[in-house]
């Protein structure tokens, strides 16, 4: 009870300092906005994807942009709380050393669902159209946040272990360019052998044919299952390097 | 109940290489300020660090209120407060903000008039509304200390509390460590301002070489010191004579 209390607290805290940081909503936000707007209008027109409307088949990748970049704040909030002291003023407090860490997990959480919201929503207005049903909505809903939750622990490594802050946000960098060597905006069909291999067996693109099958209502193959074991096998390994590194300040 | 609120005994800590603290023993009796003096790098926030269980000592043991630092760590914080050496607010949250959280954290049954009742002890209810990150160095320490007595901790570590502070502020921060003394709280305080522990301390012990190397009142360390030449006038050693003849004798060795 005492645990989820405190998580609670410490959550509506770092909630606080996302309300607060108007930049860090515009760079979330605006990133993946602009890329969508870009792939539309301008490199759509020449990008031949075969039949379909060309934003509902960019939906997916961009929410995975959204999601990585999102994800990479978490590092910079427990770097600025760890190079503020207020990482070890908490800890100095009767107050249970998971909630310290659960809090900004449960944050990235929360604030990358209302971004994936939001980014649909955009997605929308620009002639985004699905046949999916709520069983598939609630699928797509539980990868994208198991891909966040995957992402979030992987950004708490360099979190709790840089020492700087270009170390902190530096780890997000190549995973926003995982989307480009992806089924995200072109198929794979096209690459070059090796561009190819690697596309088509990195978990973008299994996450990306996922979500993109959901929506469409078309059969889902077996890129559901690798995009599911990516996400947890992520997560389970980030989980423990993780907790080895928060275990160093007791 | 043991009437001592902190007891540390042959406390050793390295990092890599550098071998910080020896040997360190130490006793603070309940209700005491205790000043913890030392050259930059001596280990005192080293010390304060394994004694609020931030970080773990190589050996040796160190208690809290009767609580063990490594195997009682919760019990330990339950009893303490930390104002570290560098200011630890939330500059994005209102100074208010800042104390309500620490005082909803530390259970408190009423953070908020809790909040108010510090904001005002302060000085810093007209600000009380304000971005920590707007307020000068000196108002931030004000609340740094001000989040610290949220929940009236039995002993509070002060690392160096009063550095960046304008004389007005140092005094008004004196003025509330006396005030928790005198309420019966623990204070153990880092300070470079010899004149800091001649004011404060009732206990006064010298970090040198990683070990302590004089301890007692600010009288019996006038006893130690070597009789004040007799010369035309016989002035009294000030507690910064004292620091800086020790710290001499033992250095020479
Ligand atoms: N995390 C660390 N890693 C490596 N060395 C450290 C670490 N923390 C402290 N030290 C070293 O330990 C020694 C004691 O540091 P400490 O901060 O305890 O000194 P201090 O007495 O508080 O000094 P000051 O008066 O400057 O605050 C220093 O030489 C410092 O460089
Ligand atoms: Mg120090």
């Amino acid at each position: 009870m005492k645990v989820w209390y405190a998580t609670r607290v410490l959550f509506g805290r770092s909630m606080l300092h996302i309300l607060r940081s108007p930049d860090t909503i515009i760079t979330v936000l605006i990133t993946p906005v602009m890329l969508m707007l870009l792939f539309a209008f301008v490199f759509g027109g020449a990008i031949h994807i075969g039949s379909g409307n060309y934003v509902n088949y960019l939906v997916p990748g961009i929410e995975l942009i959204a999601i990585a970049s999102g994800t990479a704040y978490t590092s910079l909030r427990l770097f600025y709380d760890r190079q503020k002291g207020m990482f070890a003023r908490f800890q100095t407090m009767p107050v249970s050393r998971a909630s310290i860490l659960w809090a900004h997990v449960l944050t990235s959480l929360i604030s990358n669902a209302i971004s994936v919201v939001l980014i649909i929503g955009i997605a929308f207005i620009m002639g985004f159209r699905t046949s999916a049903g709520v069983l598939q909505w609630l699928a797509v809903g539980g990868i994208l946040a198991l891909f966040t939750l995957a992402m979030t622990w992987l950004a708490v490594i360099p979190g709790l272990t840089a020492t700087s802050i270009d170390g902190a946000s530096a780890f997000a960098y190549p995973l926003i360019f995982l989307p480009f060597i992806s089924s995200a905006f072109v198929p794979t069909a096209t690459m070059p052998t090796i561009v190819r291999v690697f596309a088509q067996n990195q978990p973008v693109t299994a996450l990306v044919d996922s979500v993109r099958a959901l929506f469409n209502s078309t059969p889902i193959g077996n890129e559901i299952w690798s995009a599911l074991a990516w996400c947890v096998g992520i997560t389970i390994v980030a989980y423990f390097i993780a907790m080895r590194a928060y275990r160093r300040f007791q | 109940m043991t009437d001592l609120a902190i007891q540390v005994s042959a406390l050793r800590k390295s990092f890599k290489a550098t071998e910080v603290l020896k040997s360190v023993d130490l006793s603070v009796r309940r209700g005491e300020i205790f000043a913890l003096l030392g050259s930059n790098g001596a280990g005192k926030t080293t010390t304060i660090n394994i004694l609020a269980t931030l970080l773990k000592p190589d050996s040796g043991s160190a208690s809290i209120c009767g609580f063990d630092v490594l195997r009682q760590p919760v019990k330990v914080r339950e009893n303490i407060s930390l104002t570290g050496q560098f200011a630890a607010v939330d500059g994005l949250l209102t100074g208010r903000e800042n104390l309500v959280l620490i005082a909803r954290l530390r259970g408190v049954h009423s953070p908020h008039q809790t909040a108010d009742m510090l904001l005002s002890r302060f000085g810093l209810s007209a600000a009380a509304q304000r971005r920590a990150d707007s307020y000068s160095g000196g108002m931030t320490r004000r609340l740094d200390i001000a989040m610290s007595l949220v929940g009236t901790p039995a002993v509070i570590f002060l690392d160096e509390p009063t550095t960046g502070l304008d004389p007005e502020g140092r005094l008004e921060v004196w003025k509330t460590i006396k005030e928790l003394a005198d309420g019966g709280t623990t204070i153990l305080l880092t300070t470079q301002q010899l004149e800091e522990a001649e004011q404060l301390a009732d206990h006064i012990a010298i970090l040198h070489g990683g070990s302590i190397i004089a301890n007692g009142t600010l009288n019996e360390l006038k006893q130690h010191f070597p009789p004040a030449k007799v010369e035309y006038i016989e002035k009294q050693p000030s507690l910064e004579d004292i620091f800086l003849a020790i710290i001499g004798q033992k250095g020479g060795k």
